[in-house]
């Protein structure tokens, strides 16, 4: 929360890419997590932008955020996590981003692993790439019953991707043009990751994944609780099963 | 009993439901978050329909005894009466939201007209 941090001198700032890039960084009541993270990105790469889109905060994250010179969308109500997410990836669709790197504002994911993430759409090897949880050995700690059903929806979308894809609930993303574009055109307004990658293999973009390692949340807590990973499970899955009897989505043109 | 006829003409409705809703869902028209209540009722009476022991059974727990297929009207209308209700949180939840954008929208207009 010191100054010092966000003045740090960006001393092995190495940029991620040598494109127009953006940081989407949803966040809601983040204002005790967010300065960190922002002061990380920009320390990590100072030529990145980061757009911070205030879920419906009723805390002080948006002005935190704008003070620490970032974009700030405000939305006027909670539109849940997808619907957050989206206006992020509408905001670097259109205003023409040629690499949007995904991380939640409430400080879990480590900033300093992007180059890994970002690393495959960079190199033209992926559309989107996704920081898993599960490759290598990372340990998470988790509830066994959350565990178990993210093992279950990575089982079920590996089989429709016909590749082997570990951590499908993960935000930890970094995407290309045609990444930005699936998704500023269409994502689910709650729990959007699964059926983000389901629509991504099925419109047949390039998903990849790299292990990384999640940090423990310095305050707050996860906004999933029990009832709602229930709802979460059935409503994905029902998602899922029901995407594949769609035709896949065209193309938007370039604004 | 159940007669056989009433079985398969609440089935076939029944399954119809289903396959409206899944059309819908498929057709984007239908968001799933909004579709589970239906397709929980429309799979509910589909079982009830078609199984006539369970139905016969069910209605036994009740004390129906002379007329079985009314445990299909009073499931169906139990039905009814959760999605209209789950509708009506909905409904107030947008009017809500709705408020909240007419307002800031005419915040907006106002910034726009007259700057400063």
């Amino acid at each position: 929360m010191s100054t010092e941090t966000l003045s740090a001198p960006p001393a092995e700032a190495a940029p991620l890419a040598d494109v127009r890039r953006v940081a989407i960084v949803p966040a809601y009541n983040e204002e005790r997590n967010i300065v960190r993270v922002l002061a990380e990105l920009r320390a990590l790469d100072p030529g990145l932008e980061v757009v911070v889109v205030s879920d419906g905060s009723t805390d002080r994250t948006a002005d935190i955020a704008r003070e620490a010179g970032a974009h700030v969308v405000r939305l006027p109500f909670n539109l849940g996590i997808g619907g957050a997410v989206q206006t992020g990836f509408r905001f670097a669709w259109e205003e023409g981003y040629e690499l949007a790197v995904r991380l939640d504002g409430d400080g879990q994911h480590d900033p300093s692993q992007l180059p890994l993430v970002a690393a495959p759409v960079v190199a033209g090897e992926a559309d989107i790439c996704v920081g898993s949880r599960f490759l290598g050995n990372g340990a998470y700690r988790s509830s066994a019953a959350r565990r178990v059903g993210i093992r279950l929806l990575a089982r079920v979308v590996s089989t429709i991707a016909r590749q082997r894809l570990t951590d499908t609930t993960s935000g930890f993303q970094a995407l290309n043009r045609r990444g930005i574009a699936l998704y500023a055109a269409d994502l689910p307004r709650d729990y959007p990751e699964v059926e983000g990658i389901v629509m991504a293999v099925r419109n047949h973009l390039r998903v990849c994944e790299v292990p990384v390692t999640m940090r423990e949340r310095e305050h707050g807590r996860s906004s999933i609780g029990a009832v709602a990973s229930i709802y979460y499970m059935v409503k994905v899955m029902l998602a899922i099963f029901v995407d594949l009897f769609r035709r896949r989505l065209p193309m938007p043109e370039d604004p | 009993m159940t007669p056989l006829k009433i079985s398969i003409a609440a089935t076939i409705v029944s399954v119809g439901l289903v396959l409206v809703v899944f059309e819908l869902i498929r057709s984007r028209r239908l968001r799933e978050r909004y579709a589970l209540l239906w397709l929980a009722t429309g799979i509910v009476l589909v079982v009830l329909s078609a199984w006539r022991g369970g139905l016969n059974t069910i209605a036994g727990w009740f004390g129906v005894s002379g007329y079985p297929p009314a445990v299909l009207f009073a499931v169906g209308l139990l039905f009814v009466i959760a999605v209209l209700l789950h509708y009506s949180t909905v409904i107030s939840k947008l009017s809500d939201e709705n408020t909240t954008l007419a307002q800031r929208l005419a915040l907006l207009e106002a910034k726009l007209r007259d700057p400063d």
